[in-house]
């Protein structure tokens, strides 16, 4: 059909390394890999062993000399890597930060424009590659009314457009619900099967890909590569290896820790007839009814837009009740005259309701990951003995001692969040409130985050979480609330 | 966003290529910053009225997008009125206030052509979509693709700090340094979402090379923007307003030039 599609990409390194340019070591070296001209291949390795950095290689936009420094030979189609672009496509994590232009139809025609594409040429390829990725929309529709899912699909239909050889996905789906997720693998699937493009899917959950991939091939952290061949064979071979390094594979689950007690206390706060606006004026729910008590675990559960977050940041006192009440007993409010949270002061709700934001930067305050932990004490006015032990203990607790002088901007994904959660634990509030605490995040560190909150509940602090996650519900949740 | 929605609309104007816009809001605010008399901006303003219609705004639109120049323009008449230039007959005086016959004409003058030159800016840039300007600036006017096209890309964004800007404020209150003074909180706010939107800034241009932008091949336009006889005539509208209100100024004699 196209005239011009280039044919599947061939991949090879040789000795090839790359090192960024404030950092010592190599986030990638001496790799040598070859993959065949439309292989799929699904690339595994804990954080940290330079996936990403590969990808970026791959598709020509790691930079030039003064952001690093590259060494060997990292070829695609025969090219030289750097000098490839066009030949492979590359779609990233983050749905918001893909879209490039205001419309559907004019963001999928951005990289044939790029690459010269005849202007009659760029709007028939637009139109195959939203309809391949099964997304059904006028040409002008905006692109700030799509939904996760429906943005990474625009993102791969971009790519798609300019006919590439080699398809590169980097974690495409770790920021989506299930129902996105489900859309982007089959998208991925029929975009495989039609143009037999090439493709190198980075993703810790392995189900997802598993069915579409026909090699596996796991980076060794430090350089090289630890395992390489079929699906199956590597994984049966490496599972227990590569689940405890963060790996999702249905075979070895992560370890789940058991809660000692069934939760049960007293009553902290009451919400009746509970009507939730996150702009003051547009109700988005209404009528909800929610008791939360000491050392139980309450799962707020819905579909994207049902307001699940906005519901916990009402019940967390940092958004006004659109109607209704949200009350705290005495055991929450203490001293304090109003039972409402959303009078209280900011300095109030630290012992009383601590919230873990879903994207762990909104709540980044300082410039140290050691100061970022004590700001909390700090505002309650502790002693200076008092926080250095908070601190202390909750760095260890995290696995973050290592990093107590790192800017918290610059942690991976896993530390962000460990790190987001220990700086509200570090006021110990009576109520958890958590957006999304598992979200992308890998094996191990979900593991982590579990029996961190049961150790909690047991201790009879009480939890409330916004999730898509049917396993963390299963394994803490006490009560379901399920907005729609 | 109003800036990110554009109203839409099937009338004439919407299919005038921006770049038309823009000229022709330019030229008028040009003719009008010549000279500052109260002749010039009312024959601009009355011949501007009559244009309105065409606009393609309803009157609540119209009103609702103007709001901010009819709150500038009796503000700067007002101040022009107390401590504008005196001269002539004096009316009132305290302190550094003081009402002259010539601070009045001066502040009539003044609050004219706020209005003279605000409404159609307004009127003719509520109708401009980004996405189209950018397109108008590069291909009508040869402007650097990559220049017009990260901006617009970068524009985007706005609708995501809005969004980023209202977590910000609710994790300060979470992390219990809520109570702290306004500007204060402000102030760390902002820089909070400096480095957010730098962050943002690099991803997206992270996906944008991942597209090929900014390499050596030479681009395409997959919508062209057009430059025809509908364009000329609004500049030429334009022109001859601005012509009107000079011609009438000078001719009863109010024109004052004050640049040069």
């Amino acid at each position: 059909m196209a005239h011009d599609r280039q044919p599947p990409a061939a991949v090879s390194a040789r000795g090839w390394g790359w090192r960024h340019a404030s950092r010592k070591a190599w986030a990638v070296d001496g790799l040598d890999l070859d993959i065949e001209p439309g292989q799929r291949v699904l690339l595994l390795g804990a954080s940290g062993a330079g996936k990403s950095t590969l990808m970026h290689a791959l598709a020509g936009v790691i930079g030039g000399d003064d952001e690093g420094e590259q060494r060997g030979e990292l070829r695609v189609a025969g090219r030289d890597a750097t000098n490839a672009r066009g030949v492979a496509g590359l779609v990233l994590q983050d749905p918001d930060s893909q879209v490039i232009l205001a419309r559907v139809g004019d963001d999928v025609a951005f990289g044939c424009e790029n690459l010269g594409v005849p202007r009659d040429e760029i709007w028939r390829r637009v139109a195959e590659a939203l309809d391949a990725v099964r997304l059904d929309l006028p040409l002008d529709h905006p692109t700030s009314a799509l939904s996760g899912g429906q943005k990474q699909r625009l993102a791969l239909a971009g790519v798609l457009a300019m006919q590439p050889g080699l398809i590169l996905l980097d974690e495409p789906t770790a920021n989506l619900d299930p129902e996105g997720v489900a859309e982007v693998r089959d998208a991925v699937a029929r975009v495989a099967r039609t143009t037999g493009a090439t493709l190198i899917v980075i993703e810790h959950r392995v189900e997802v890909w598993r069915d579409i991939v026909d090699r596996v091939v796991v980076l060794a952290p430090g350089g090289g590569v630890m395992a390489d061949g079929d699906p199956d064979a590597v994984l049966r071979a490496r599972g227990a290896e590569l689940s405890a390094s963060g790996v999702w594979i249905p075979e070895f689950p992560p370890p789940v820790a058991q809660r000692r007690v069934a939760g049960s206390g007293e009553r902290l706060l009451d919400a009746t007839g509970l009507g939730i606006a996150r702009v003051r004026g547009t109700r988005i729910a209404a009528g909800i009814d929610i008791g939360l008590d000491e050392g139980r675990a309450t799962a707020i559960v819905g579909p994207n837009g049902a307001g699940k977050s906005t519901l916990a940041l009402t019940l967390a006192g940092l958004l006004r009740p659109a109607e209704g009440v949200v009350a705290a007993t005495a055991v929450l409010a203490r001293k304090l005259k109003s039972s409402s949270p959303i009078e209280w002061r900011s300095k109030d709700l630290l012992t009383r309701i601590g919230t873990v934001f879903q994207d762990p930067e909104h709540q980044f305050l300082a410039s140290t990951v050691r100061d970022e932990l004590a700001v909390g004490p700090r505002a309650l006015e502790l002693s200076d003995r008092e926080i250095g032990t908070r601190v202390d203990g909750l760095l260890e607790r995290l696995r973050l001692d290592h990093l107590a002088l790192a800017n918290p901007f610059t942690l991976s994904g896993g530390e962000k969040r460990r790190l987001s959660v220990a700086t509200v634990l570090a006021t110990k509030p009576q109520l958890l409130v958590l957006d999304e605490p598992t979200f992308g995040q890998d094996s191990r560190t979900w593991s982590e985050l579990v029996s961190l909150l049961a150790g909690l509940l047991d201790e009879g602090q009480a939890i409330l979480a916004v999730t898509h996650d049917a396993d963390f519900v299963a394994a803490l949740a006490d009560d379901e609330v399920r907005l729609s | 966003m109003s800036i990110l929605t554009p109203t839409k609309g099937a009338q004439a104007i919407y299919r005038i290529n921006p770049v038309a816009k823009l000229a022709t809001a330019f030229l008028l605010s040009f003719a009008l910053i010549l000279t500052i008399d109260w002749l010039s901006a009312a024959t601009a303003l009355v011949l501007e009225s009559l244009l309105l219609a065409w606009a393609g705004l309803s009157a609540r639109q119209f009103f609702l997008r103007t709001i901010p120049v009819w709150i500038a323009a009796p503000t700067a008449g007002f101040t022009t009125l107390l401590y504008g230039q005196a001269s002539g007959q004096s009316h009132f005086e305290f302190g550094l206030i003081h009402v002259t016959d010539g601070s009045i004409s001066l502040a009539i003058a003044t609050a004219l052509r706020v209005l003279a030159i605000g409404l159609p800016a307004i009127v003719l840039f509520v109708t401009i979509d980004p996405t189209d300007l950018a397109d108008g600036l590069a291909q009508v006017w040869h402007l650097p693709s990559r220049f017009v096209l990260g901006a617009l890309a970068g524009l985007r964004l706005v609708g995501l700090f809005l969004d980023d800007w209202r977590s910000l404020e609710l994790a300060r209150r979470a992390r219990g340094v809520g109570d702290r003074g306004r500007i204060r909180r402000i102030l760390s706010q902002a820089f909070a979402l400096l480095v957010l939107s730098i962050r943002r800034g690099s991803k997206l241009a992270t996906a944008m090379e991942a597209r090929g932008f900014g390499g050596d091949t030479k681009r395409t336009w997959a919508r062209e923007s057009l430059f025809g006889w509908r364009e000329f005539v609004l500049i030429g509208i334009g022109a001859a307003i601005a012509a009107a209100s000079i011609a009438t100024a000078v001719a009863f004699g109010t024109w004052n030039f004050i640049v040069g």
